[in-house]
């Protein structure tokens, strides 16, 4: 199935196709839980809404953490799991990132079996390389490429083991029948025609909410449509408020504002200074992990090349922290000419490591902002990058509370509680999207298969068409999309930004309340063959539904901690550090509830690990 | 141009009359590359055809080096095998550097491009209706350049003779002022061959069959260090093998005019020592 | 620095089309595609593009700028004169589905025809041990983003519809060298490339390596030295006598022909 051609088999103008699961998107959680599906014995199908192999895991460099121990032998899943929870803030679901550490090493190397070329180490193994908030040198890289090898690796297996993709598709709905999922609604891009999925499984593998954000890392797919179509399926959300924001994105030129500046960048020596030449980070390190970083320059820049006898730069430290202590550099005026901070590599290291070890970096950088960083530094600012939160689901299964409904990757919430660590993206992708896809083919492949409800098929198509039918708004003429969603950019950057107030958060509930108004009125010119206004009006609903999440959940939890900073609640609150907050829809359909959750409790094992130290 | 059904025009494909929107001067590089390349074989094929005029002792040119038919006396270094063949002894040899570099795969971009326009240049759609590339006969015989750069590698052992050869004294007849015939001598014809072979060597050495039998064959770089180093340095020259086909081109052709200009007491050698 | 740019884009679909005239507002340090982004949200809504990343990355924004096979995000604007047209098209050697959107599916049939990578059994401690010096040739090819530009510019198939059929083109050609390269595939998938893939199509005339975004040196790293190992197995007179009296490379054991 190429995405371009039309089935034979469609009925009534509606083309349908059966399948045990189905699989919504197609970066590394979704191209891995198809595999798996796939190899237990159920019919799998891939939808996605861009070409196959475009999918945002492109976008990740740096690596994949797994304690395979190549690089340090005393690197045990145990090590790793420790960093996890120490860098999410103890906020982190304990099991799943228990079953993460512990399943990360056998997921990158099936990778390799499957044709994946890894860089090697000396001695031919996997090589890994240091990031921030991991105690050693643990993510298995491709320069900084890594994304592109994943997916790439991925793609090419998919295609061989023959599951079927649906390219530039996108699902509106998730359709149910007696509370239990019978499978997916959706239109192809190209001609705009509809297509039903008849599936006892969904899994989402849909990513994340970043294009909610002015400024972001995040590709145009990233509109929070898993999140959506899980609250609208009847499933919860946990952690919204936990958005990370890159310590480093590319501020200059305009056009690739908040573009990505890989961590390797400090992982292999980089450092940030102000405008006043100040290498800052010294003055930022957190109690939390006074312990072990390094204090003194000295001693950061020898860690280098003697990791046992010193502590780690602080430009190492966890995202959250750094991406802190940029936005108050800035806010005090030492920022850099275009608003940023200075990111310098080409000070400390030669030209040739540089263009070695970060190709895309210093082609990036050539290419699009005609700076040479092997011989000056770069202007960088924090960029919106990832959502901690997301669907809640089973830890072992990925099951959400739906019967049926999975969600693996990015979508679901809880592995990375309020701040997830560099590289363990990859590895959650990896790990969770093969045990979704195999939970989700052997409960399809179980018990009988719900059938999908005329009603339902022709209640989704009006949905999907509604922004062609509403005629001109009350105040006069119809809305544009794209004003809505740049206002809504606008508004989610300025109040539910990094650091976060009770009245800017109130501000922005009034105002996503007023956007979503707007966008009942939106119209889209054109008709429905690849009219991208048609689908960006589709898209605008769930990133104003996942907005209003995010912005419910920020002002409800009054502490800061990890993604989360409130500058009316500056510490981290004991209290808040044992719950979640859960959202549902509300009763209408159209709003959220917010609802508070106990954390589920560390057994007494796990918890030793943080003792020891 | 008509609309046609075939190519950019055909029915599927967004409708545009032009054959290319390119506003750059593409059509440049293929007319220089046509200029050239025929200035050269023209006077390639009348020089080799010309049997005389090659030999300005010390100096043999290139064309007909090694002399293997009924060559003058002193330009036959390694016998005369072909004494009986009645036409230009050039005729003889030439075909192993004509068939390197006929074969070898920047000249065939080069002449694919400006000869044949399949294509003229990137994105310019090319003028015919059908293409088998190197499928069939005769092009499928682009496949035996790597014979062919056997025999190229002998043919510069030969000129590599030839340029030591050209050290010595030489007789009256060419030379400015008083002729000395004894001692080592170097004038302008020993620099420009020793120019030439340089770049013939270059040129040789950098071609892609080289660099796939040095070392580019091998899956295990790792256990083949010594092929693995040549193959870098190899695959370095390599990427400048068209630059190298260039100059070795018009340094090969002006070591033929020299000598012919000595030859045919047109000029005199100009001596160093 | 703001100004007002020319440019002429191609709209339309598979029943016809044509050059449209639009001037829209840039400003310094924008891209092909930021002009074109502003196009749709101010001018003309359903401007029909694909794109993804605008990052150079994934390569879905390929089109045609100025005659030249380009990636939209990676155009900068500053690469023309403010006074100069600029003119879009879609890729002209993949059919046309709207406006700047082509239908990219000659390149994932030909990738389903592929053979794959089939590794023998891992090392007794579970891991697979490769040089960095055997793995980077293989790693050159994995940087393709498979923008298709390759493709689009290669006249075998742009100019010559009838041989897409036989013809896997350029992207695929350094998939197969990536395979033949790798130093623990079983594979040997020499024929199959001369044959299935129609390798010998191609006269190297070095367009798809011009294009490449990201500097792949897909003809003489990839293609030729394919080309090379095909001759290894048919056509050269060493290689065949030396088969004959049982001389064989150590290198290539372990291999089966597919």
């Amino acid at each position: 199935m190429t995405g371009n051609e039309m089935s034979p088999e469609a009925r009534g103008g509606m083309e349908r196709h059966a399948y045990d699961v189905v699989v919504i998107g197609a970066g590394g959680a979704g191209l891995r839980a198809a595999i798996a599906a796939h190899e237990a014995g159920a019919r799998t199908a891939v939808v996605c809404k861009s070409l196959l192999g475009k999918a945002h895991t492109v976008m990740a460099e740096g690596g994949a953490a797994a304690a395979l121990g190549n690089r340090w032998p005393e690197d045990t899943w145990q090590v790793h799991f420790r960093d996890t929870m120490r860098g999410g803030k103890m906020l982190n679901n304990w099991r799943m990132a228990q079953l993460h550490a512990q399943e990360a090493p056998e997921r990158v190397l099936e990778l390799e079996d499957w044709g994946a070329l890894f860089d090697r180490t000396e001695d031919g193994l996997i090589s890994q390389r240091d990031f921030g908030g991991h105690r050693y040198a643990r993510l298995a890289h491709v320069g900084d490429r890594t994304g592109l090898e994943l997916i790439r690796t991925l793609q090419q297996r998919t295609v061989q083991l023959g599951v079927d993709v649906f390219m530039e598709c996108t699902v509106t709905e998730v359709l149910k029948q007696d509370g239990r999922v019978a499978g997916a609604f959706g239109y192809w891009r190209e001609t705009g025609r509809f297509v039903t999925f008849e599936a006892p499984s969904v899994i989402l593998a849909t990513g994340g909410i970043g294009k909610s954000y002015k400024v972001t890392s995040n590709s145009w797919e990233y509109t929070g449509d898993g999140h959506a179509l899980a609250l609208r399926a009847g499933a919860d959300l946990i952690n919204m408020e936990f958005v990370q924001f890159h310590p480093t994105g590319m501020v200059w030129p305009p056009s690739v504002k908040g573009l990505l500046v890989t961590e390797s960048v400090r992982g292999d020596g980089g450092i940030l200074t102000n405008s006043e030449g100040k290498r800052f980070m010294f003055d930022y390190i957190p109690e939390f992990f006074r312990a072990e970083t390094a204090d003194t320059v000295e001693e950061a820049d020898a860690w280098y090349d003697d990791k046992k006898n010193n502590r780690r730069p602080p430009e190492l430290l966890p995202r959250d922290e750094v991406a802190r202590a940029i936005n108050s550099e800035i806010k005090a005026g030492r920022g850099s000419p275009h608003g940023g901070i200075f990111l310098d590599i080409a000070s400390r290291r030669d030209a040739d490591y540089i263009r070695k070890r970060l190709p895309s970096m210093y082609h990036q950088f050539k290419e699009l902002a005609d700076v040479d960083i092997t011989a000056e530094p770069m202007e960088i600012g924090p960029t919106c990058h990832y959502v901690m939160g997301g669907v809640e689901v089973d830890p072992d299964t990925q099951q959400s509370a739906v019967p049926g409904l999975y969600a693996a990757g990015e979508v679901s919430g809880g592995m990375h509680g309020s701040n997830r660590l560099g590289g363990n993206s990859l590895s959650d992708l990896l790990v969770f999207g093969k045990r979704a896809g195999e939970s989700a083919a052997a409960y399809a492949t179980t018990g009988e298969r719900p059938a999908v409800a005329e009603a339902d098929v022709k209640a989704a198509q009006a949905d999907a068409l509604a922004p062609f039918d509403v005629a001109a708004g009350p105040g006069g003429g119809g809305e544009n999309p794209y004003t809505i969603q740049h206002d809504l950019q606008q508004a989610m950057n300025d109040l539910v930004g990094i650091i976060r107030t009770a009245p800017e958060l109130e501000e922005s509930l009034g105002e996503l309340a007023r956007l979503k108004e707007r966008a009942d009125r939106m119209v889209v010119e054109g008709h429905r063959q690849y009219n991208p206004g048609w689908h960006l009006a589709l898209d605008l609903r769930n990133m104003l539904l996942v907005s209003e999440c995010i912005a419910k959940a920020a002002l409800a939890r009054q502490e800061s901690r990890g993604g989360h900073t409130r500058d009316d609640f500056p510490g981290p609150d004991p209290e808040w550090g044992a719950k979640n907050l859960v959202l549902s829809l509300d009763e209408s359909g159209h709003g959220v509830d917010i609802a508070e959750k106990p954390l589920p409790v560390m057994p007494d094992d796990l918890q030793q690990l943080f003792q020891d130290t | 141009m008509a609309t046609t059904d075939h190519g950019v025009s055909s029915p599927t494909r967004a409708r545009i009359d032009a054959r290319t929107l390119r506003q750059d001067r593409w059509w440049l590089s293929p007319l220089t590359t046509f200029v050239v390349f025929s200035a050269f074989v023209v006077y390639a094929t009348v020089r080799a055809f010309m049997g005389r005029d090659y030999y300005a002792s010390p100096y043999l040119s290139p064309f007909y080096s090694p002399c293997l038919g009924d060559c003058v006396e002193g330009a036959s270094d390694f016998g005369q095998p072909f004494a009986w063949w009645p036409l230009s002894a050039a005729l003889i040899i030439l075909i192993f550097p004509l068939g390197f570099r006929m074969t070898c795969y920047y000249y065939r971009k080069a002449y694919y491009r400006a000869f044949w326009l399949s294509p003229p240049a990137c994105g310019v759609a090319e003028p015919h209706g059908s293409y088998s590339g190197e499928t069939r006969f005769p092009l499928i015989l682009q496949n035996l350049h790597r014979w062919f750069w056997y025999a190229a590698v002998l043919v510069g052992l030969v000129l590599t003779f030839d340029t030591v050869l050209a050290f010595r004294p030489m007789p009256a007849e060419y030379a400015v002022g008083d002729g000395e015939t004894s001692g080592i001598h170097m004038g302008l014809g020993t620099l420009l061959m020793i120019v030439n072979i340089v770049f013939i060597w270059l040129y040789t050495l950098s071609c892609h069959s080289c660099r796939h039998i040095v070392g580019g064959r091998l899956r295990h770089f790792s256990k083949h260090p010594v092929r693995y180093r040549l193959w870098t340095w190899v695959s370095r020259l390599n990427e400048s093998h068209g630059k190298w086909a260039w100059y070795s081109l018009f340094s090969v052709a002006i070591v033929d005019l020299y000598i012919f200009l000595l030859a045919t007491h047109t000029i005199q050698d100009v001596r160093f020592f | 620095m703001a100004y007002d740019l020319k440019m002429r884009v191609w709209r339309g679909d598979a029943e016809g089309g044509e050059l449209t005239d639009y001037t829209v507002e840039v400003s310094e340090g924008e891209v092909v595609l930021d002009a074109l982004h502003r196009l749709q949200a101010t001018q003309t809504g359903d401007l029909a593009i694909r794109w993804n990343c605008k990052a150079g990355k994934c390569g879905s924004c390929s089109a045609e700028i100025n005659g030249r096979p380009r990636l939209l995000c990676m155009t900068r604007l500053s690469d023309f004169e403010p006074s100069e047209t600029i003119t879009v098209t879609p890729m002209r050697t993949f059919p046309v589905i709207r406006d700047l959107v082509t239908d990219v599916s000659f390149n994932y049939e030909k990738a389903r025809e592929l053979p794959y990578a089939e590794l023998g059994p891992r090392d007794a401690d579970g891991k697979r041990r490769m040089m960095q010096v055997d793995v980077e040739r293989g790693q050159e090819f994995r940087k393709c983003i498979e923008c298709y530009l390759c493709q689009d510019v290669c006249h075998v198939v742009r100019d010559h519809e009838d041989n897409k059929q036989h013809f896997a083109g350029p992207r695929f050609f350094i998939r197969y060298a990536e395979l033949d390269m790798h130093p623990l595939d079983t594979h040997d998938r020499r024929k199959l490339a001369q044959d299935a893939a129609g390798l010998g199509m191609c006269n190297i005339t070095k367009c798809c390596t011009e294009v490449c975004p990201e500097g792949i040196h897909i003809t003489d790293n990839g293609i030729i030295p394919m080309k090379e190992r095909v001759v290894d197995r048919k056509y050269d007179p060493l290689v065949w006598l030396g088969n004959k009296i049982g001389l064989r490379s150590k290198d290539d054991e372990g291999r089966t022909e597919v």
